[in-house]
């Protein structure tokens, strides 16, 4: 029954009757969700967030995406500068959307973003009855980044950030 | 009103034989319906906090505690199902046989010296004898179904209780020999001095062993290993057939918990130095074990069947026997 290596017959039951017995004394790690929000880190992919002005058209995040679920529609205009010389043209963004019914939460857009436009935010509870609802256009998205979290500190002995290094 | 060991508190109350009946009938089928929930809504409970879980917490506003009346009512609004292949009589019958087992068992067991349906002369030999009946229904069950798993389920449930009605019966029979009666009452009044756990621990550990395989409690779950065998014998069962098998199983517990604290905790026996009445004492021992019944299966991974029968036959068995022989020759000796 019991027998294993030195250890005694029977040893090895008990100590499982303890194991049992102790975990059953502590406190159980459940969180009651919907009564209590989950705390959760920073880095959490929730959903992700887009900061308008930080972007700038350059379809990165929506040719890099696995599954295609970032649609981008901008144009160009052209601004003449007060003091003369070659015209200088701007894109401007029409349309920023991530349909939430095929993003795989991989991060690739968010890790891929030159200019920190895109952040993941913890937020989760965005579950819609019709699948077509979860369609995010930039309102809605500008709207996640007010619940991103500020990224945590970084580990004891970690490289520093190369903004701040330089 | 002084209550006289031995005497029935319904007969000391009532005289009329139909009234009696009704009354007793009432009473242990109250006691059927209510004592396996709070069993099972223990097992609920410590289950999940064993395993760092909080078990259910919304039923009933207050800790779940109305979980398993939900479940009641679930299982009552569920479609009956009986598969096209079954024998549909025996199939139905199934789930009657393997209860009702255990609600008589509970006829005769003494809450307190005159808290109890019926004194039987015979009560241990009863209890035993209806305590594997029950199994009767599992393989009916299995047989009817029709499906292979529900068969080997069955079969596997009817191995283990030849093996383990064994060991069970012969450490009963060491508790029978000391005490020198086969009726409940008179073993829990034996113990007035001491609990027969202490001069037969073996005896004690034997039967709880037996016990939790005669009700194929893990580790002993070998008949119903769902892993394997989907459910056993329930696999086909839906609705309140399964019901009836699931409160079969809680009832038993309770029984078996029941007659285990007759026999060798003291029954209704207090505690020197603790004034909580008998059938207080009673239930705790009874809940008691019933914990123990569902610690062991939160800590216990299932036996092999081989383990299994191994484990009766070669070393359940031995031990009791050896238990008789000793008790007989304790007996002898100080008489």
């Amino acid at each position: 029954m019991g027998e294993q290596g030195e250890r005694g017959i029977g040893q090895g039951l008990v100590k499982g009757l303890g194991v049992t017995l102790k975990t059953m004394l502590k406190p159980a790690v459940t969180v009651q969700y919907p009564h209590v929000k989950p705390d959760l880190p920073a880095r959490t992919r929730g959903v992700i967030a887009l900061k308008q002005e930080n972007c700038t058209v350059c379809y990165k995040c929506a040719r890099e995406c696995p599954d295609w679920c970032i649609y981008i529609d901008a144009h160009k205009e052209t601004h003449e500068p007060a003091g003369g010389g070659r015209a200088r043209s701007a894109k401007i963004l029409d349309r920023f959307a991530i349909d939430y019914a095929l993003c795989m939460y991989c991060g690739i857009c968010v890790e891929v973003c030159p200019f920190d436009a895109l952040f993941w935010s913890p937020e989760f509870e965005y579950a819609e009855y019709g699948v077509s609802e979860l369609l995010h256009e930039k309102e809605r998205l500008e709207e996640w980044t007010y619940t991103v979290l500020p990224p945590p500190e970084l580990e004891e002995g970690a490289e520093p950030l190369e903004e701040q290094a330089s | 009103m002084i209550a006289q060991a031995g005497v029935s508190v319904f007969d000391t109350l009532f005289d009329n034989f139909w009234v009696l009946l009704i009354l007793k009938a009432g009473a242990v089928l109250g006691f059927f319906l209510v004592v396996p929930l709070v069993v099972g809504y223990m097992e609920h409970k410590v289950l999940a906090h064993m395993q760092a879980r909080l078990g259910p917490m919304e039923a009933g506003g207050f800790h779940g505690w109305a979980q398993l009346v939900a479940d009641g009512v679930k299982f009552v609004q569920k479609e009956d199902v009986v598969p096209a292949a079954a024998d549909r009589n025996v199939f139905s019958l199934a789930p009657a046989v393997a209860m009702i087992p255990y609600i008589v068992i509970m006829v005769v067991l003494p809450l307190s010296a005159s808290w109890f349906a019926v004194q039987l002369d015979v009560g241990v030999f009863f209890v035993l004898a209806l305590s594997s009946v029950s199994v009767i229904g599992v393989l009916m069950a299995g047989w009817a179904s029709a499906n292979k798993f529900s068969l080997i389920g069955a079969l596997r449930a009817a191995a283990q209780l030849i093996a383990y009605e064994l060991p069970l019966v012969l450490a009963t029979a060491a508790i029978v020999m000391q005490a020198g009666s086969l009726s409940l009452v008179d073993i829990v009044e034996a113990q007035h001095s001491y609990w027969y756990v202490m001069t037969q621990p073996i005896g004690f550990v034997i039967f709880m062993m037996a016990a939790l395989a005669e009700l194929t409690r893990p580790p002993f779950d070998m008949p119903i290993a769902d892993s394997e065998i989907i459910f056993g014998a329930y696999t086909e069962y839906t609705g309140l057939k399964f019901a009836f098998f699931l409160l079969s199983e809680y009832g038993g517990i309770v029984a078996l918990a029941g007659v285990a604290s007759v026999l060798y905790l003291g029954g209704y026996q207090q505690l020197p130095g603790l004034p909580i009445p008998g059938p207080l004492m009673m239930l705790g021992k009874m809940f008691a074990l019933s914990f123990f019944v569902i610690w062991f299966r939160a800590t216990y991974p299932r036996m092999r069947e081989d383990q299994l029968q191994h484990f009766s036959w070669l070393i359940l068995i031995p031990l009791a026997l050896l238990q008789i022989l000793a008790v007989a020759f304790i007996k002898v000796a100080v008489n």
